[in-house]
């Protein structure tokens, strides 16, 4: 997080970025930005780009053509995923993924940002005290507090999911890559993560690709609408809901009236 | 280490590095004694235990299954046998400087790569360096191709498999399908004298517990963590800001040059070191070992080492055709039964007896300990 000058600026800017699998075009020509601090929501129906447009980011795939630029001036286009995420993006995937055989501590304590994350440096790594105060803050933002030394493997999914955002977070994300949160998760436990989004958005920029419509409206300030691989539309979400575009693509005639 | 791990650390070495080579040096008539022919034997499975630690470190404890262990064991076996051949100098049976089975071939000069194995300390190097170096070059480009999973088991066995097929050939120079043999002394020892074997056992005994205290080092680290996290999701590792790649590499490293120091100890405590001990077999039967003793434990890799060569040594001088099939059970047994070895399935029946224990003091089953053996029964 780098407050004052970083209010200005965008903190992910995609410029005409195209992603091409053998001819079928997840991307094409995108561009897409988000402000330092901003809370977006990611919307569109199946094979819109969503998650293609995180892989993009954080590395996974490489754009065949266009720019992918982090922060100030940094390229991400090229570099390896380890290297992004120590750059400072962090990606939460959409079936939890943690490390069943440590316990929840283990696992943030994995996730914290280190200097260096080489086998050397991490052979002879401590924890110092402001990280172990980070570890219990972020294990009472989740909720899993109680649970410290359990092993994650024995989480239920709602659980194993914050535990997932917990590591993100203290992996001092600057920008955050959340992939569907709330699939699978009781009503109670998708407020609970709305909430939980909402705490982790102030002090970092969080995108969220989600498809429950609810939800969405719930968390989101500025929703942004992919279809066949480019920004259909772009605003707050009464206004992308209202837009006649959107309702034929995504919504659909008749589920528009409920969603 | 925790304070009991210590103690049975220490009590098991003080065993295995003062109170058997004692018992060795024993008067011949001495009920106690313990036989050269046992000490030998004895120093031989520790050796397997070395090399058994270095495939928990990998395969235990970042889940990749190397089944090419045979052939970094192979290098380190054959980098010492090349010194011991070199030792023998004219004492050969053609009483000439080369190898007896350069003469045999018809090789007049000393081959190259044979010369600086003339000096020991160079030979103690390379037992190291040589599995080493190939371990890193095979694992660079098998880990950053992100070959994973059943695909690098393959590829290693591929290994295996070539590596046996070379050091079959003569024209290798490496003594062909006879390997090297016939050695006479070490470092100006006869290898015939009892004291040169008993000091080669407690080499090894010494070797063995300098390797547990590396790998126990290693998986008590953050690294540690690292590896396991490896099993469980390589992805968010990735995504966790390490390279998989880097952390594999370095464990299949660690562990190639373990098993290299293994082949180095057992060569001159055999006496003959051939291509059927780098193969496909041999290497297979390091993993059941492993499997066998209980993964990601570094205690479950010695016990399976010493256990399955012990009972494979008792069998064959009795049964010799049972060897195999007895081998074969024990594999699906521990599979189908003890998924998690004996080390582990033992820690888990301590677990259930603990808890039951505690129940009975309070008067009342102890949910928490029982939860923990749940937890420590769950499989990895």
């Amino acid at each position: 997080m780098t407050p004052g000058t970083a209010t200005r600026g965008s903190i992910i800017y995609l410029e005409d970025v195209t992603v091409d699998y053998d001819g079928f075009k997840a991307l094409r020509d995108l561009n897409f930005y988000m402000d330092y601090r901003e809370l977006r929501v990611v919307i569109g129906p199946n094979g819109a780009g969503k998650t293609t447009l995180l892989d993009v980011i954080s590395g996974k795939v490489m754009p065949t053509s266009g720019r992918v630029i982090f922060g100030k001036h940094t390229d991400l286009v090229g570099r390896r995923e380890n290297e992004i995420a120590a750059l400072g993006v962090g990606r939460k995937f959409q079936t939890p993924s943690v490390f069943a055989n440590l316990t929840v501590r283990e696992n943030l304590e994995l996730s914290l940002a280190r200097k260096s994350k080489g086998v050397l440096a991490t052979l002879s790594a401590r924890l110092d005290a402001s990280q172990r105060e980070q570890i219990e803050r972020a294990l009472s933002t989740i909720g899993l507090a109680p649970r410290a030394e359990e092993r994650a493997g024995g989480l239920s999914h709602g659980e194993k999911q914050w535990l997932e955002i917990g590591m993100v977070m203290v992996q001092d994300a600057e920008l955050l890559l959340v992939d569907e949160p709330v699939a699978g998760m009781t009503d109670e436990e998708t407020e609970r993560t709305g909430a939980l989004l909402q705490e982790i958005a102030q002090d970092r920029a969080v995108l969220v690709i989600e498809h429950d419509m609810e939800f969405v409206r719930s968390i989101a300030r500025t929703v942004t609408v992919l279809h066949e691989g480019s920004v259909l539309c772009e605003g707050p979400v009464d206004q992308v809901q209202r837009d006649e575009r959107v309702v034929e693509v995504y919504l659909g005639r008749g589920r528009a009236a409920h969603a | 280490m925790p304070t009991r791990e210590r103690w049975a650390f220490l009590a098991a070495g003080t065993v295995l590095l003062v109170v058997l080579p004692v018992l060795n040096a024993l008067p011949a008539e001495s009920p106690l004694r313990i036989g050269d022919f046992t000490l030998n034997l004895f120093g031989k499975f520790l050796a397997y235990a070395v090399l058994a630690l270095g495939i928990d470190l990998i395969w235990g404890y970042a889940g990749v299954l190397s089944l090419g262990h045979g052939v970094f064991f192979g290098l380190g076996a054959y980098a010492m046998g090349m010194h011991l051949m070199l030792e023998i100098g004219t004492q050969g049976v053609y009483r000439n400087a080369l190898p007896d089975f350069m003469v045999w071939n018809q090789v007049t000069e000393l081959p190259l790569f044979w010369r600086p194995f003339h000096s020991g300390a160079f030979t103690l190097l390379a037992v190291v360096a040589v599995p080493a170096v190939v371990a890193f070059v095979f694992g660079a480009l098998a880990f950053r191709s992100r070959i994973r999973g059943v695909y690098f088991s393959i590829i290693t066995q591929a290994l295996a498999l070539s590596a046996w097929l070379m050091f079959n050939r003569n024209s290798l120079n490496l003594g062909g399908t006879n390997g090297l043999s016939g050695f006479k002394t070490i470092f100006g020892f006869a290898l015939s004298e009892p004291g040169t074997q008993r000091g080669l056992y407690m080499a090894t005994v010494l070797c063995l517990g300098g390797a547990y205290l590396l790998c126990r080092g290693i998986t008590g680290s953050p690294a540690g963590r690292v590896l396991l996290a490896i099993r469980d999701s390589e992805t968010r590792v990735l995504f966790s800001g390490y390279s998989p790649a880097a952390f594999k590499l370095f464990v299949f490293v660690v562990s190639a040059s373990l098993a290299g120091v293994a082949g180095a100890l057992y060569v001159p405590q055999v006496g003959i070191i051939t291509p059927a001990k780098i193969g496909v077999l041999p290497s297979i039967e390091m993993i059941v070992w492993v499997a066998v003793g209980g993964r990601g434990t570094l205690l479950g890799a010695v016990v399976g080492a010493v256990g399955v060569s012990w009972l494979q040594s008792v069998l064959t001088t009795s049964y010799p055709d049972l060897w195999l099939l007895v081998l074969g059970g024990l594999f699906i047994a521990v599979v189908l039964f003890f998924p998690d070895g004996l080390v582990g399935g033992a820690r888990r029946l301590l677990g259930r007896l603990e808890a039951m224990r505690r129940g009975a003091l309070r008067g009342r089953p102890d949910t928490t300990a029982m939860k923990d053996a749940a937890i420590e029964r769950a499989p990895r």
